[in-house]
């Protein structure tokens, strides 16, 4: 607990407020019910100087401000940590503002075409109505020109998202779903004008309205969707936010990793990962290099030594002097190899895209073509004009433009249950497109940290006995041994000795923990490579513990589920052979290689596409980043390296593999239903457009024609949810 | 029909006057916490001890 009287340094996130206060964003770990909210507003509330304290409870955080009465504002993380919860300083990302800034101009937009659409709905009633019974031609035009007065100005507001959209598509010279969409509405309402100065009677205000506000609901529920999972995205990131000690003088303080420059002088204590990349100039240990390289044995270092930003130290206290990011030959080499990646992958077209690409023409060249059609056969010119908008106006793509996205929402929906979090938004439609899955090893078919792997073997009292006195220590494979405690509290009284273990009294016994000599217990012979050994003796008895990398608890099923959804699997591994082939064989993947650079696994994907192979690639490790963004589609565990999460098609969080195949069965069964839903579009305006052409189409046949098909495409989307075939869902948190 | 004259606006102001309600409460950040709004109103914090 020694970093906690340390200082934190909170100036990278204060940020002043009003009247001479400082505000800041906490990301709470542990909120859990409705009595939370209260105990934590409570108890930062009663420190001297706290202004406001404001728990979300959508998003998990808490926003608190106090003035220059609090002196120590480092007691607020304190105050939550007595009280059970976990406290991380968070700055939201300037993605994630955005997105709060434009979800809340959508719902703006919602709420006015919401309001226009049910009073201009009023009126068109009405007067379908009137026009089979008595309504006066006057009292027609007088609902006409109310609902112009209500569709003109709100379709001018709630239609800008979609225009702005397609100015742009146009300035770029090309043509997206905005572009119908925009010229349907603005053609029905200038020919509803037009018609209403003519004393018509039929309007088509409520089709463009109606068209605008299912149009918003769909992309609002979009946005709502991928806004959640980015709010989970930016708390994990603040959890995994690491601080670092940094020398200031003689002094240490404790600042997050991020605001480490080139030259700081910073202390790595065993058990801590390496805050930034750098060179040792002071102390030696081994540490652990498998998040960078997936080498599971540990390197020595010493004075001079380089050492890469996340990097477990294992043994000693090392004094680094943070070196300029790109500085190392390591990384050079993976961000020369990103950007290769990034720029030889060919944007797949999106399937919305590609769907709008044949639809938008064709929809244009009927209405000419309607329009021509009907001169030629004689029609006066304003009929023909009529006739040809009706065309427009029915075809729009009401259902087409719901039937991706509202698949996409609940297929997200379905993935954030389950622990997935999509990156990019069309990862659904490539992840159902893989045929290959290259699996890293380290930290993705093992478990990123190391664990006991004798449990069986020893008295499972004597082991929590172990596993409490373990909690007491910094050393890694006794953070190891401590993940098997099922009681969280340390004894009272350990003691750790640095290199050497840990003691205690229990019930008036002296136990120890650590290594041999320590322990008084005879060496274990080191026998297979990657198991480590640790030693407690009590009481003149003598337990070792066996501490390795150990598969996750469910890669076994999860291998064989993939493999019985036709998927061709394959490892690709840094580490040595000798510590893959267990691995490989204990899941019978028959196509494994160890040892490989970040080029040779790129190699091997190249070589995979080239026989047209669609890869899915899942990998933690930071030499994975480049191969994550040279395959089809990406995973990686939320343990991974930031360079390496950041290329990811999308996150899974958890100790399960299972997410792997849930994302796969996921995003299958929604593009299944995508293409279904592009198919009813297309079956609707199979019906719909001949009875247009044919200029039979009223206001009110374009109303229910339209709604239908939208209500059958979203409720058809809904089945993307669909719980069977995956294994039980997780808690995501 | 002339009651149409004073009873379509009235409609037009009441539904004007929800709209404007929603717009307040989007912008007064109500809808920030919408999980959390559910779960305050169970608690008696605000009641004198």
């Amino acid at each position: 607990m020694s970093a906690m009287t340390e200082a934190i340094d909170l100036s990278l996130y204060a940020k002043p407020e009003s009247a001479g206060t400082l505000g800041m964003d906490v990301a709470v770990e542990g909120i859990s019910c409705g009595a939370c909210i209260s105990r934590i507003e409570g108890a930062v509330k009663s420190l001297p100087g706290v202004t406001e304290a404001r728990v979300n409870y959508t998003n998990r955080r808490l926003h608190v401000a106090w003035s220059d009465a609090l002196t120590e504002p480092s007691r607020i993380f304190q105050a939550l940590a007595d009280n059970g919860y976990r406290g991380h300083p968070f700055v939201a990302l300037r993605a994630e503002q955005e997105e709060a800034a434009e979800a809340r101009h959508l719902t703006r937009c919602l709420a006015v075409a919401g309001f226009a659409a049910m009073n201009i709905m009023l009126l068109s009633v009405s007067v379908w109505s009137g026009n089979v019974t008595d309504i006066t031609p006057e009292t027609r035009d007088f609902f006409h020109w109310a609902s112009a007065l209500i569709a003109l100005p709100a379709a001018a507001y709630a239609g800008r998202p979609f225009f702005s959209s397609a100015f742009a598509a146009l300035r770029a010279r090309t043509l997206n779903m905005n572009v119908p969409i925009s010229l349907g509405v603005i053609l029905a309402l200038s020919m509803s004008v037009v018609e209403t100065a003519n004393h018509a009677e039929h309007a088509y205000y409520d089709s463009a309205i109606m068209l605008l506000f299912f149009l918003l609901v769909g992309r609002t529920l979009d946005h709502a969707m991928r806004r959640r999972t980015r709010a989970v995205a930016g708390n994990l990131a603040a959890l995994r936010a690491e601080t670092a000690h940094r020398f200031k003088g003689d002094e240490l303080v404790n600042v997050p990793a991020a605001a480490l420059k080139a030259g700081d002088r910073v202390l790595v204590r065993p058990g801590e990962r390496v805050p930034a990349d750098g060179e040792v100039v002071g102390g030696s240990s081994e540490i652990d290099d498998s998040l960078i390289t997936g080498e599971t044995a540990r390197r020595k270092v010493a004075n001079g030594a380089t050492v890469y930003a996340g990097s477990l130290n294992y043994s000693g206290a090392l004094t680094m002097r943070v070196t300029a990011a790109g500085g190392s030959s390591l990384l050079d080499d993976i961000e020369r190899l990103l950007e290769k990646a990034a720029s030889a992958k060919s944007r797949t077209r999106r399937l919305a895209d590609r769907a709008s690409a044949i639809y938008a023409p064709v929809v244009h060249t009927t209405a000419l073509l309607t329009f021509a059609g009907w001169y030629l056969y004689g029609a006066p010119v304003h009929d023909a004009i009529i006739t040809a908008i009706a065309v427009l106006i029915i075809t729009c793509p009401c259902a087409l433009a719901l039937a991706i996205p509202a698949v996409q929402v609940v297929a997200s929906g379905a993935l954030f249950r389950r622990g997935i979090i999509l990156n990019s938004g069309d990862a659904i439609e490539r992840l159902a497109e893989a045929d290959t899955v290259i699996f890293d090893k380290t930290g993705t078919l093992t478990l990123p940290e190391p664990r006991v792997v004798n449990a069986a073997a020893i008295d499972p009292a004597l082991a929590q006995q172990a596993a409490r006195l373990a909690l007491s220590s910094r050393h890694p494979l006794a953070m190891a041994l401590a993940r098997e405690a099922t009681s969280r509290v340390p004894f009272d009284g350990a003691v750790e000795e640095p290199g050497q273990g840990v003691r205690a009294t229990i019930d008036g016994v002296e136990a120890r923990l650590g290594s041999a000599s320590f322990c008084g217990a005879p060496l274990q012979r080191e026998g297979e490579a990657g198991i480590s050994h640790i030693y407690f003796s009590c009481a003149g008895q003598h337990t070792t513990f066996a501490i390795a990398q150990r598969l996750r608890s469910d890669a076994i099923e999860t291998v064989q589920a993939l493999r019985d959804l036709g998927l061709d699997l394959h490892i690709l591994s840094g580490d040595r052979d000798a510590a893959v082939r267990p691995v490989a064989e204990a899941l019978g993947v028959p196509q494994w290689r160890g040892g490989l650079n970040p080029a040779e696994k790129i190699a091997v994907i190249d070589s995979l596409k080239a026989q047209g192979r669609r890869v899915l690639m899942v990998g933690d490790g930071l030499n994975d980043a480049p191969s994550l963004a040279a395959a089809h589609v990406s995973l990686s565990p939320i343990s991974a390296a930031d360079v390496t999460q950041a290329q990811a098609d999308a996150v899974f969080l958890g100790e399960r593999l299972g997410p792997v195949n849930d994302a796969v069965v996921i995003a299958r069964r929604a593009r299944r239903l995508m293409m279904q839903n592009l198919w009813l579009a297309a079956l609707y305006n199979l019906i719909a457009v001949p009875v247009a052409i044919a200029g039979l189409v009223t206001p009110l046949i374009a109303a229910l024609a339209m709604s239908g098909s939208s209500v059958l495409v979203t409720l058809n989307a809904l089945r993307a949810a669909n719980k069977s075939k995956t294994f039980p869902e997780g808690d995501p948190s | 029909m002339n009651v149409l004259i004073y009873l379509l606006p009235m409609a037009l102001g009441l539904g004007l006057a929800g709209l404007f309600g929603f717009m307040w409460a989007l912008k007064s950040g109500q809808y920030n916490d919408v999980d959390g709004a559910a779960l305050r109103v169970l608690s008696d914090d605000d009641l004198p001890k």
